[in-house]
């Protein structure tokens, strides 16, 4: 549909003025054009400013800076901008904006678009919310001077201005471009929460429609005309490069249209993606292994388990933590393994690029836009505004799509320039290219000690991590990685909020393992939550205290840590007992954790049977995540977190041996399946404070509220993930 | 030429007959409701209906579906069953990134054509080849019972 953008002085001033709000778009001589054409055009959208269109059908369509990869996303941007706008819910769609930093960018990342760190509420929020009031002082304007009123005296609700003193009424689309013309006004006043009509109320999501009929896009489902499919061989082993090939029997297979080497393999183009696949099944590849990474995991584990014996650098130091343990009382130790894990994310890594005369277009579940854009354009000698990025909705991502070193966009963008860019290219990955082809969740490997003095308190902790960066190489790493600490190897450890006078945490940060490592869905806090949290279940069973107890008594000074701990135990009526079938143990446990401004404290109800086989029934959860834009959506995160975090707990684990990744399907990498689904209650706290993420923090105390379960109901602590159940055999 | 029936419509289409039908579906037809996750029957993404029986179109030559009714996501709503689950699915908001529901929805179409009633430990059976990496899972046990109390 043609869109109509008009030049306006005034909202270009705001869009200068104001931090963090990138307010009305528009490129004069696309206005001038748009302008005079006004009159001709009847079905159109109007942009009223960056966030907003207004159809002449009354539609009123938010553009999303972020991707929805399931988290919510789009739902939530627009429930913000419309609640302000006051628009009529029904009428509200969304769309995925374009790669433009610009207008776009993260407010919390500086000159960068991109989705992720669960920032996507929290850096939005002032913005979406002046976009819709700043849409709906428009309207107000346009409507007050076509009636020759007082804006004062005009009332917007469900989409529908009116007059009550004139009895006059117009819909937004009969305002849509009068209001585009009006001046942005420099300040908006926002509502008062209390006036709120969808935040914090029940808004459906909407995406429910289009993927419940098998209409949503995703990038699977892109064709273009001429388009081929490319499936590619990749080396067995990180590292590892093409030395020959032998395409004749791929080449002689029905379908298959070019074989050509690129820098990440051998990629077979074909017509659909079952003879790509085909082809590939039939290529024949030498591979040059000098410069591949040869560990199997059992190897690089041992080798930090043989760094953690020495200090590392230093990422937080209180007290004196030398000289605390050398006088304690009694010392409690150890030491926790957590193994590297893929994000298989549903819709294996995909990509569509296609090559034009004047630039190039690619269609991703685009998570990272500045830097692919980026990436892309080098690749073909364009400049980074010359590649257009087609955010689709991804099939899941987990932190996948939001690629350090956009490393299948490349892919796929080599594949075209091998190809002279003479076909638009769908990049497919099967599953065992997805499962095999790393930016795993790191292998990471603790050892904890805490100190008791003479009178039983806890006084001293030293908690050691040893395992690779993901952020050092990145884009990122200026920002983030300091004094040769990665932030987000130590988030979650380093800021321990227990109330523990003398505490050492120090890093190693092995630069000689060739697997290539990235965030997975809590970063930092899928490992640290862990072995902090039944750490300290340990050290409450050494000091013979409550584990609730002990955390309150350690949080004073952390008031929102403590509200949630609370509330969920309240829930799940902490200290009372558990009923367990004859032959069955059963216990409760409990974890609290803060990741990404958010607090999630969970309560886990575990059977265990004779031969160790657990069975999680339960999990009662409470979240404190400032205001509750969503509530549904807020559940519903939490409980899908609940049963992603429980997945690699019970079975994550991707292995090595002599560099060649184990795991290929879901046979080798079981997910979660229904029947093992806890069931998930979640309780938010009530909060004016502004938003905070969810789409992470359900995920980080799942596995040690379950561990402590098990060690409540068996009295062994698990410390290797994921979990031994052959170690609870009673 | 392969001849299938696809939502009562008749196709040819020239492909091979070990051609898996879902890449008949979603590379030849262009129906792509149906989605592709492991190309190896082990995560439900694929399903449709046969015959009026959920299978994995992954693993399905086309070759052994010709004659038979095929069913997929894109019809689900020609049959009450169908429309009362997806009205269900979208009454408790199922779907967070959507990927696997279409086949989810065709699973449990299967599951209350069949049995009305269906409880916790039916559903998990009949659910349990439907993988779901966000873990919708309760609210897909909770959209099953809704669209068998308006069935009832």
């Amino acid at each position: 549909m043609s869109e109509i953008i008009i030049e306006n002085l005034s909202r270009r001033r705001f869009l200068q003025g104001s931090a963090g709000l990138t307010l009305g778009f528009c490129l004069p001589a696309v206005a001038a054009a748009a302008a005079g054409k006004l009159g001709a055009v009847a079905t159109v959208n109007t942009e009223i400013n960056a966030f907003l269109k207004i159809g002449a059908d009354n539609s009123v369509t938010v553009m999303s800076k972020h991707l929805e990869m399931g988290q919510g996303t789009y739902t939530g941007l627009a429930t913000i901008l419309a609640d302000e706008l006051d628009a009529d819910w029904a009428h509200v769609r969304v769309e995925g904006a374009p790669a433009d930093a610009k207008r776009y960018n993260n407010t919390f990342w500086g000159p960068s678009q991109g989705t992720g760190g669960s920032t996507a509420m929290a850096n939005s929020w002032d913005q979406m919310r002046k976009a819709g009031a700043a849409g709906r002082a428009m309207l107000v304007s346009a409507a007050a001077k076509r009636w020759n009123v007082g804006a004062a005296e005009i009332v917007v609700r469900d989409g529908v201005v009116s007059h009550a003193g004139s009895g006059r009424k117009a819909s937004f689309g009969e305002l849509a471009l009068d209001a585009a013309r009006e001046a942005v006004p420099t300040e908006v006043k926002l509502k008062d929460p209390k006036d709120f009509r969808l935040i914090g109320k029940q808004a459906k999501r909407k995406d429910s429609a289009a993927k419940t009929n098998g209409t949503a896009q995703f990038t699977q489902d892109v064709f273009l005309p001429g388009m081929l499919v490319a499936v590619v061989a990749h080396p067995p082993q990180f590292g590892a490069t093409v030395k020959s090939f032998d395409a004749s029997k791929a080449k002689a297979i029905k379908g298959v249209v070019d074989v050509v080497q690129i820098p990440q393999g051998v990629a077979v183009l074909a017509t659909d993606t079952w003879s790509a696949k085909k082809g590939r099944d039939a290529l024949s590849v030498s591979w040059d292994d000098s410069k591949a990474f040869k560990l199997g995991s059992d190897e690089i584990l041992a080798k930090y388990k043989e760094m953690a014996k020495k200090p590392g650098l230093i990422a937080a130091n209180k007290g004196d933590t030398a000289k605390t343990f050398a006088g304690a009382a009694k010392v409690v130790s150890a030491s926790f393994d957590f193994p590297y894990l893929a994000h298989a994310a549903m819709e294996p890594m995909n990509c569509v690029v296609h090559l034009k005369a004047d630039g190039c277009e690619v269609w991703n579940g685009e998570q990272f836009q500045t830097v692919d854009q980026g990436r892309v354009a080098a690749v073909f000698g364009l400049k980074p505004e010359q590649v257009r990025l087609n955010m689709l909705y991804a099939g899941g991502s987990f932190g996948r799509r939001a690629s350090t070193h956009s490393d299948y966009v490349m892919e796929a963008a080599h594949i075209v320039k091998a190809i002279n860019g003479k076909a638009p290219v769908k990049l497919v990955w099967l599953r065992e290219d997805d499962m095999r082809g790393g930016y795993y969740r790191p292998l990471f490997h603790h050892t904890l000690e805490a100190a008791l003095d003479g009178s039983g308190k806890l006084v001293g902790w030293h908690h050691r991590l040893v395992g690779q960066s993901i952020l050092t190489g990145s884009p990122f790493e200026a920002v983030m990685v300091k004094d040769g600490i990665d932030h987000v190897s130590v988030e979650g450890a380093s800021n321990l909020p227990y109330a523990i006078p003398n505490l050492l945490v120090d890093l190693h940060t092995p630069t000689d393992i060739g697997v290539p490592v990235l965030w997975w869905r809590s970063v930092g806090s899928s490992h640290t939550a862990y072995s902090t949290e039944v750490f300290l279940d340990q050290v409450a069973a050494a000091m013979g205290k409550d584990p609730v107890a002990l955390r309150l008594e350690l949080l004073s000074e952390h008031p929102k840590h403590a509200g949630v701990l609370k509330l969920a135990a309240e829930k799940a009526n902490w200290g009372t007992p558990l009923k367990a079938a004859p032959g069955e143990r059963r216990g409760r446990g409990v974890a609290v954790h803060e990741s990404f401004n958010s607090f999630v404290a969970q309560v886990a109800e575990v059977t265990v049977k004779k031969d160790g086989s657990i069975k999680v029934d339960r999990v009662v959860c409470a979240v404190d995540c400032g205001t509750a834009i969503n509530p549904d959506n807020i559940r519903s995160q939490v409980e899908g977190a609940v049963g992603f975090a429980l997945s690699a707990a019970l079975s994550g684990e991707i292995t090595l041996k002599g560099g060649r990744v184990e795991q290929g399907n879901f046979d080798g990498y079981p997910l979660l399946r229904i029947g093992d689904m806890p069931k998930v209650e979640v309780h938010i706290v009530p909060s004016s404070a502004a938003p905070t993420g969810i789409g992470e923090p359900g995920v980080p105390p799942l596995a040690p509220a379950v561990a402590n379960a098990i060690a409540a109901a068996t009295g062994k602590f698990l410390t290797k993930l994921p979990f031994n159940t052959t170690e609870l055999v009673a | 030429m392969i001849k299938l029936t696809i939502n009562g419509k008749a196709h040819q289409l020239d492909v091979a007959p070990d051609t898996p039908l879902l890449w008949a579906l979603r590379d030849t037809l262009q129906m792509t409701g149906t989605k592709y996750g492991c190309g190896q029957a082990l995560c439900g993404a694929c399903t449709v209906h046969v015959d009026g029986t959920p299978v994995r179109a992954c693993t399905t030559p086309v070759s052994a579906v010709v004659g038979r009714k095929i069913r997929t996501i894109e019809a689900v709503d020609s049959e009450r069953v169908g429309k009362v689950v997806q009205e269900a699915w979208r009454k408790l908001d199922v779907v967070q990134c959507g990927y696997c529901q279409s086949g989810q929805i065709m699973s449990a179409v299967a599951l209350l054509s069949q049995n009305r009633k269906p409880t916790d430990a039916d559903i998990d059976n009949a659910m349990s080849g439907n993988l779901c990496r966000c873990a919708t899972y309760v609210r897909v046990r909770a959209a099953i019972h809704e669209a068998a109390k308006a069935l009832a």
